[in-house]
């Protein structure tokens, strides 16, 4: 019962008896409707894109991204057909660097959304359920790790990292959790606070279900779609941490990372010289893995919130259904305004506009 | 009133909102819901026109597709809606856009929703909540002139006007459902249409607020439209029925000659389904079945698996909704039809089918032509 209302977040009860997700015929309703948007479908693709890039980056790079190829030029080469993307300051390849300097960063940014999310949960779900004093102390915490400002913080604590560990990607990750739960507990303390008090949770309560089985199974499997875009904000969040740690150097700089290679597109003065090639890549490169992340975020949402999607009355979807006049259908739907796909116009009737004069609809077409 | 209104009977009103051919569907494709087909409704100055049916046979669909206020996938596929705010000018509602709907509604159409009582907003007082309205509208009106309005409101569905403070949690079921009333009438509205607006109250706070509906009737002069699953509180209320049964309207009749007279056999189960206070006992049998699958609907008549009286025409030939052929003239001023072959004049007709309708006026009816005297001199 409580996987049930999942996408049933706001508590808004449905349209009305009758209410079908009609478009999918009855035999596909069982599957996990997805959102199928473009949105979504890029998101995801690139996502992969990345995902499998930090997996078989650094066997499909064409070089060792550390070899140094001349010892007597001294400045960045162009790209080249021997280097697509060009040469470092120090003569290493950067096409070699960027696909094997993919793998400490997404490391980094999903340990630290894990982490920080389950962090999360076990505050901010502990501190909804809990109420009374243990609530005070732990939206304390997290209140205090939420004014304090991240990055100094951090960059404090790698000050006194020794060098060795500076290049611990899964250390790093669990470092930069620590100041990026806070948002994460609070929004799923909220969440908590508001099921708490729902009738079958109560109604568990007083059957005498236990503290950690509510949770679990009552409450838990209400929050899975928060968690998750809890859990994008939070790699998103590791991404940018990161790639900032390393483009200032407070990370190992011989650990190979896109900030890293950011941090010595910065030494070499790439920006003033004009060697695009040292900070575009890798500056792309973190661009897109936020935006693949951005835009899941948004296919969870329209997850979250089935009145977004318009129940699949997409005019699209509609045309490809067979509906006439498909078009006449809003691109999205309007609470207050139901779609009029077809009517008879009424003879001598007025319109009126908005809040002036009259317009007699006289040709039958409205509007 | 004209001589027309002569002529229609006890419906004495113009008519206000007038419904032809409404059509109306969920979602598109293969899983279409076809939850009204072919809606006729004429709503007069003053009457209550009653919609019942079983949960599930479009009753609420239909109030609000005739608003525009069906969520997604609803869409109107179909028909006319024609609202007439005086008797000589149109207002065609499905060709009305947003802007133009939001000033009709409230002012001209409100609407009492099915969970009123929880369309209060919890943080504010009932006070502010009324007055909000009257600004929102009126913002002409002062402060002072506004408080006194919202509490002769709240004196209207009889609560007092130290209640104005109070929260919605405060007050009882029965009283948020009083001003959610109060709210619908703030500005006067022509039509109101109710979405069982009592069915979360006990038996007694129902029939009070229905008896204060009554009274602030014949007061302001409203028309409602009122929806419901109660058939027996529409005999009491209502001027005229409407009986719908899976999207379709199935029987129209006025409130007494139904009750006393029905011609289809859907409405004579539903009249068997509760029993009668007075009068000879009769067995409740109530209806066999279930309302079928609207999106697998049986051919020919959608009623005929469950009909005690089925022949074989039914199975194959959807019935209009005609006049029945046995019916005298004073039956017929009630608009009665009824969408059933056994009517159509070409068989015999069960006797508790064919029952005489009661003549004359009846009493709620001379109610709706004393409204607009009353309005008048008010």
């Amino acid at each position: 019962m409580a996987v049930g209302s999942t996408t049933n977040l706001g508590g808004a009860s449905p349209a009305g008896p009758g209410l079908l997700p009609a478009v999918d015929a009855p035999a596909s309703r069982a599957r996990l409707r997805l959102p199928r948007s473009p949105k979504v479908l890029i998101g995801l693709g690139s996502l992969i894109v990345f995902l499998v890039l930090a997996v078989i980056g650094p066997w499909i790079a064409p070089y060792n991204p550390s070899r140094t190829f001349s010892t007597t030029i001294s400045f960045p080469q162009p790209p080249s057909a021997a280097h697509l993307l060009g040469t470092t300051q120090q003569q290493q390849d950067v096409l070699s660097q960027l696909l094997a300097g993919g793998r400490s960063t997404v490391l980094v940014a999903f340990v630290a959304g894990l982490v920080a999310t389950v962090l999360s949960v076990v505050i901010g779900v502990t501190a909804g359920y809990a109420a009374g004093l243990g609530d005070d102390l732990l939206s304390m915490l997290a209140n205090f790790f939420l004014v304090m400002p991240a990055l100094p913080l951090l960059i404090v604590i790698f000050g006194f990292l020794p060098q060795s560990q500076g290049s611990d990607d899964l250390l790093i990750g669990v470092i930069i959790a620590l100041t990026g739960w806070a948002w994460g507990a609070r929004v799923l303390r909220a969440q908590t606070l508001s099921l708490r008090s729902r009738d079958y949770v109560e109604s568990a309560r007083i059957i005498g279900e236990r503290g950690w089985r509510i949770i679990g199974f009552e409450i838990l499997p209400n929050l899975i779609p928060i968690l998750a875009s809890s859990f994008l904000f939070t790699v998103l969040y590791g991404v940018g941490t990161y790639t900032a740690l390393a483009f200032l150097g407070l990370v190992n700089p011989n650990h190979l990372s896109w900030g890293g290679m950011l941090f010595y597109a910065q030494v070499a003065g790439a920006e003033q010289s004009g060697y695009w090639w040292l900070f575009i890549p890798p500056g792309l490169a973190v661009a897109l893995l936020g935006t693949s992340l951005a835009l899941l975020n948004f296919g969870i949402d329209e997850f979250i919130n089935p009145r977004l999607r318009a129940a699949g009355l997409s005019r699209r979807r509609t045309r490809r259904a067979g509906v006439a006049r498909a078009e006449r259908l809003p691109r999205r739907f309007v609470l207050g305004v139901t779609p009029v796909v077809g009517y008879t116009p009424v003879a001598g009737a007025a319109v009126p506009g908005g809040s002036s004069a009259l317009d007699v609809v006289s040709d039958g077409s409205p509007r | 009133m004209s001589a027309e209104a002569g002529r229609s009977g006890h419906l004495t009103g113009q008519p206000l909102l007038e419904v032809s051919g409404l059509c109306v569907d969920y979602g598109a494709g293969p899983g279409t819901v076809h939850a009204v087909v072919g809606a006729d409704l004429v709503l007069h100055h003053g009457e209550v026109l009653g919609v019942a049916g079983e949960s599930g046979s479009g009753k609420s669909t239909l109030a609000y597709a005739i608003t525009r206020l069906l969520r997604a996938p609803g869409m109107i596929i179909g028909g006319s809606v024609a609202y007439h705010p005086e008797p000589g000018s149109t207002v065609d509602l499905l060709a009305a856009d947003e802007g133009a709907l939001r000033v009709l509604r409230w002012s001209q159409i409100s609407v009492v929703l099915q969970s009123a009582m929880n369309a209060l907003n919890p943080v504010m007082s009932i006070g502010t909540q009324l007055t909000d309205v009257l600004h929102a509208h009126n913002p002409s009106m002062s402060k002072a002139e506004r408080r006194a309005r919202a509490a002769s409101l709240l004196d209207m569905v009889r609560i007092s006007d130290d209640r104005l403070g109070s929260h919605p949690h405060e007050l009882s079921g029965g009283m948020r459902q009083r001003v959610m009333i109060a709210m619908a009438l703030a500005l006067e509205p022509q039509v109101v249409i109710m979405d069982e607006p009592t069915t979360a109250l006990d038996v007694v706070t129902q029939r009070e607020i229905l008896e204060e509906l009554m009274d602030l009737r014949e007061r302001l002069g409203f028309a409602v439209l009122f929806i419901t699953h109660d058939l027996s509180l529409l005999i009491e209320i209502a001027d005229s029925i409407t009986v719908m049964y899976a999207g379709r309207l199935v029987e129209r009749a006025a409130a007494a000659a139904l009750f006393r007279a029905p011609r289809h056999p859907y409405s004579l189960g539903l009249l068997r389904s509760f029993p009668a206070l007075h009068g000879p006992r009769q067995r409740l049998t109530g209806i066999p079945g279930s309302p079928p699958d609207l999106r697998q609907l049986p051919g020919g008549c959608v009623f005929h698996p469950r009909c005690p009286y089925v022949m074989a025409r039914c199975r194959t030939d959807a019935p209009p909704l005609l006049r029945p052929a046995g019916a005298g003239d004073r039956e017929l001023t009630g608009g009665r039809s009824a969408a059933c072959w056994l009517q159509d004049g070409s068989s015999a007709v069960p006797p508790e089918l064919a029952k005489p309708a009661p003549g004359g006026v009846s009493p709620a009816a001379t109610s709706a032509v004393a409204t607009p005297v009353a309005r008048s001199q008010s």
